[in-house]
C-alpha cells in the first residue's frame, strides 16, 4: 500500500507476548444466511495483550466476524473460547461481562445522552448499587456515583476529553465520538477490545495519533485488541498479527512483513498483474 | 448527579426541594380544610394529581423507555379494582392502615400484571407492541365487565358499578403520593438503572453491547410504570367511591398518551405540567363549551405536532436548585412555574 505518511518505527513495538495464555480462541467459526456462506473456517488465537488486525477488501465479512465474535449473530458453526469460557448460548451482554467489548464502524453511541453519561453505561456493571438503594438514595447509592463519576472522568482523561463531560454526545465532533466509544467499551473493563474501524474518517495526523492511543490502551490495560482497519499505516504500524480475510475465508494469517508480501493477499486487494512487489 | 462540582451539596438540594414541597403542600391543604377553596374546585384539583401521576408513570414507558404502550388505563383498572375491593373486605380498619395498604396493593398488583404482560409484549416493538398491549387493556376492561356473569358470583358487579368504597382520597394524601411517585421516578432515573433504561431507548444494540441486560430493564422500566399507574387507579377509586370498567378505555389510555405527548416525552416536569392544564382546561375553563372540548383537545395537540414535535418541554427537565445555582452565579434565567415543578424536581 502506498505510505503517504512516515510510519512509527516497528522496534517501538513490545515483543509479542507468545508466553501468556490466549484470551481468545476462535475455532473454525463459519455463519451461514441462508445459503451464503458468509464467514467459513475462521479460526484465530489472540494472546492476553496482543494487538491483531483483519483486513480484506469490502464485503470479505470482517464485520460479520465481529457480530458472531459479541454473538450478535449465532454462529452456525464452531467455537469461541473467551478465556476458556465457551460462549455458546449467551447473550450478547453476558459476553460482555466475560470480557469482550467492542465499537460499531457506524458509530452507535447514545447521542442524546451527555458524554459522562455514555461512559457511565459502560460502567453499568460495575457500579454496585441496587434498585432499591438507587431509589431511595441509600448511602451505597452515594458511594457508587462517586466512583463512577471518578472512574468515568479518569477514562475520559486517556483521550483529553474530561472538559467535554457534560456535553451531549450526539453533539461532538466525528472523531471524538470515535474515541468516546472506545471509551465507553473501556468502561466495561474487557479482556478483548474489538475495533470496527476506528481510524475511518479521521485525517493522517489524528490517525497517528491513534495508533499511539491504543498502545497506550494496551499497556495500561493489559487487554487484547482485534482491529479491523482499511488505513493500512495503522495496520502495518501496530498490529503484531494480521489475518486477511477474502469472501469469509482466511486467505492469510501473519507478522505485517509477512502479510506485506504475500501474494494471495497482493492478489485479493490489486487482483492479479505486476504490481506484485508494491504491497 | 454531578455533586462533586455543583455549588449546591446535593443533600442541601433535597432539603430545599423537601421543604417547598412541604409548604405547598400544608399550604393548600390549610385553605382546603379552611374552607377557603370551594369544593368543586377541591375535586378538580385532587384530579389534577391522579393525572399527574398516570402521566409522569406512562412517561416512563414512552419518554424513558422509548416504547409505546396503550394499555395504561388497563393497568390503572386493576390497581383501582384491586385497592377497592380490599378497602370494602376492610371496613373497619382504619383509614390510615387500611388507605396506604391499599395504595401499595394496588400497585403490586398492577406491577405483577406489567410483568405478565411486558414480558411477552416487549419482545415486540414500535406499532406492535402499541396493538398488543391495546388488546391487553382491552381484556381487562371486558374481563371486568363480564367477569361477574361468567363465574357467577358477585365480585366487580360488571356494568352495575363497584359501590360503596371508602372516600379516603383526599388533597392531601393525593398529593403525597404525587410528591412520592415523582421523587421515586427522578431517583430511579438518575441512577445507573434509569441509565441503563435510557440507553435502551437511545441504541439497543449499543446497550446491549455494554452489557445491558435487554429484557430486564425494558421488563422494570414497564414494571414501574405499571405499579404507578396502579397507585393512581388506587387513588382514583378511592375518590369517586364507585368504579365502573368504563371508565378505563381505550379513550382513556389516549388521554394520559396525550398528556404525555403533549408536555415531552421524556420531561418529567413536561408530563406535570401538561397533566394539570389538560385536567384542569377543559373542567374549568371549557365547562360551557364542553360540546367543543374534544375538538379544542385535537387542535391543541395538531398545533404541538407541527410547531413543537418533541412536545412543550421537550426532554427538558426542570430543577428549581439548579435554578438557584445559576442564579446564584449571576447568570440570567426564567422564574419558575410556581407548585407544578415543585413534585417534579425534587
Amino acid at each position: 500500500m502506498d505510505k503517504m505518511v512516515p510510519v512509527p518505527s516497528h522496534s517501538i513495538i513490545p515483543e509479542r507476548d507468545l508466553s501468556s495464555k490466549t484470551i481468545l480462541e476462535v475455532h473454525r467459526l463459519g455463519i451461514d444466511f441462508g445459503g451464503l456462506h458468509a464467514v467459513e473456517d475462521f479460526s484465530i488465537m489472540l494472546g492476553r495483550t496482543e494487538i491483531s488486525g483483519l483486513i480484506g477488501p469490502n464485503g470479505a465479512g470482517k464485520t460479520t466476524v465481529f457480530n458472531l465474535l459479541t454473538n450478535v449473530y449465532q454462529p452456525t458453526h464452531g467455537v469461541i473460547l473467551i478465556d476458556g469460557i465457551d460462549t455458546r448460548g449467551k447473550k450478547t451482554w453476558q459476553l460482555n461481562q466475560l470480557g469482550i467489548a467492542r465499537t460499531f464502524q457506524n458509530i452507535r453511541l447514545f447521542s442524546k445522552l451527555s458524554v459522562e453519561d455514555n461512559v457511565k453505561i459502560g460502567l453499568h456493571n460495575a457500579c454496585q448499587s441496587s434498585l432499591a438503594a438507587s431509589m431511595l438514595r441509600l448511602p451505597s447509592y452515594w458511594s457508587a456515583e462517586k466512583k463512577a463519576h471518578e472512574t468515568a472522568m479518569e477514562l475520559l482523561s486517556i483521550f483529553d476529553m474530561q472538559h467535554m463531560a457534560s456535553w451531549e454526545s450526539g453533539s461532538l465532533p466525528y472523531g471524538a465520538q470515535r474515541r468516546l466509544e472506545i471509551v465507553r467499551a473501556l468502561a466495561t473493563s474487557p479482556k478483548v477490545l474489538l475495533l470496527d474501524e476506528p481510524a475511518a474518517g479521521m485525517n493522517p495526523s489524528e490517525t497517528a495519533e491513534l495508533m499511539q492511543n491504543i498502545k497506550k490502551i494496551r499497556d495500561t490495560f493489559h487487554l487484547a485488541i482485534l482491529l479491523i482497519e482499511h488505513d493500512m499505516n495503522l495496520v502495518m504500524g501496530i498490529c503484531e498479527g494480521i489475518a486477511v480475510l477474502n469472501y469469509g475465508k482466511i486467505i492469510a494469517k501473519g507478522t505485517p512483513d509477512e502479510i506485506k508480501s504475500n501474494p494471495l493477499v497482493i492478489e485479493a486487494y490489486l487482483g492479479r498483474g505486476k504490481e506484485a512487489k508494491n504491497a | 448527579m454531578d455533586k462533586i462540582k455543583k455549588p449546591l451539596p446535593m443533600l442541601l438540594r433535597y432539603a430545599i426541594n423537601l421543604a417547598i414541597f412541604a409548604v405547598f403542600l400544608f399550604g393548600v391543604n390549610a385553605l382546603i380544610t379552611g374552607g377557603s377553596v370551594p369544593n368543586y374546585y377541591t375535586k378538580v384539583i385532587v384530579l389534577c394529581g391522579i393525572n399527574i401521576i398516570l402521566a409522569v408513570s406512562l412517561n416512563v414507558a414512552t419518554g424513558y423507555l422509548g416504547q409505546l404502550p396503550l394499555g395504561h388505563a388497563g393497568f390503572m383498572a386493576v390497581g383501582a379494582y384491586a385497592s377497592a375491593l380490599f378497602l370494602r373486605a376492610v371496613p373497619n380498619l382504619p383509614e390510615f392502615v387500611a388507605f396506604p395498604l391499599g395504595i401499595i396493593l394496588g400497585g403490586i398488583v398492577s406491577g405483577i400484571f406489567g410483568i405478565l404482560i411486558g414480558i411477552p409484549a416487549l419482545r415486540l416493538k414500535g406499532d406492535y407492541l402499541a396493538i398488543i398491549t391495546l388488546g391487553f387493556g382491552e381484556i381487562i376492561r371486558v374481563v371486568l365487565l363480564n367477569i361477574d356473569s361468567v363465574l357467577g358470583f358477585n365480585f366487580t358487579y360488571g356494568a352495575a358499578s363497584l359501590k360503596n368504597i371508602p372516600k379516603y382520597t383526599s388533597f392531601f394524601n393525593c398529593f403525597l403520593c404525587v410528591g412520592i411517585v415523582c421523587f421515586l421516578i427522578h431517583t430511579l432515573m438518575k441512577s445507573k438503572h434509569g441509565r441503563a433504561i435510557l440507553a435502551v431507548r437511545e441504541n439497543e444494540i449499543a446497550a446491549d453491547s455494554v452489557g445491558i441486560n435487554l429484557t430486564y430493564y425494558k421488563a422494570l422500566g414497564f414494571t414501574v410504570s405499571a405499579i404507578f399507574a396502579g397507585v393512581a387507579g388506587a387513588l382514583y377509586a378511592s375518590y369517586l367511591g364507585i368504579l365502573n370498567p368504563s371508565s378505563f378505555g381505550f379513550m382513556k389510555s389516549i388521554e394520559i398518551l396525550v398528556m404525555v405527548v403533549l408536555g415531552g416525552m421524556g420531561s418529567m416536569v413536561g408530563s406535570i405540567v401538561s397533566a394539570t392544564v389538560l385536567t384542569a382546561v377543559p373542567e374549568l375553563v371549557l365547562r360551557a363549551f364542553s360540546d367543543y372540548r374534544m375538538i379544542a383537545y385535537s387542535l391543541l395537540l395538531i398545533v404541538v405536532m407541527i410547531f413543537k414535535p418533541s412536545g412543550l418541554m421537550g426532554q427538558y427537565d426542570f430543577s428549581l436548585t439548579g435554578l438557584i445555582d445559576k442564579a446564584r452565579m449571576g447568570k440570567l434565567f426564567r422564574k419558575g412555574k410556581g407548585k407544578k415543578e415543585k413534585a417534579g424536581d425534587k
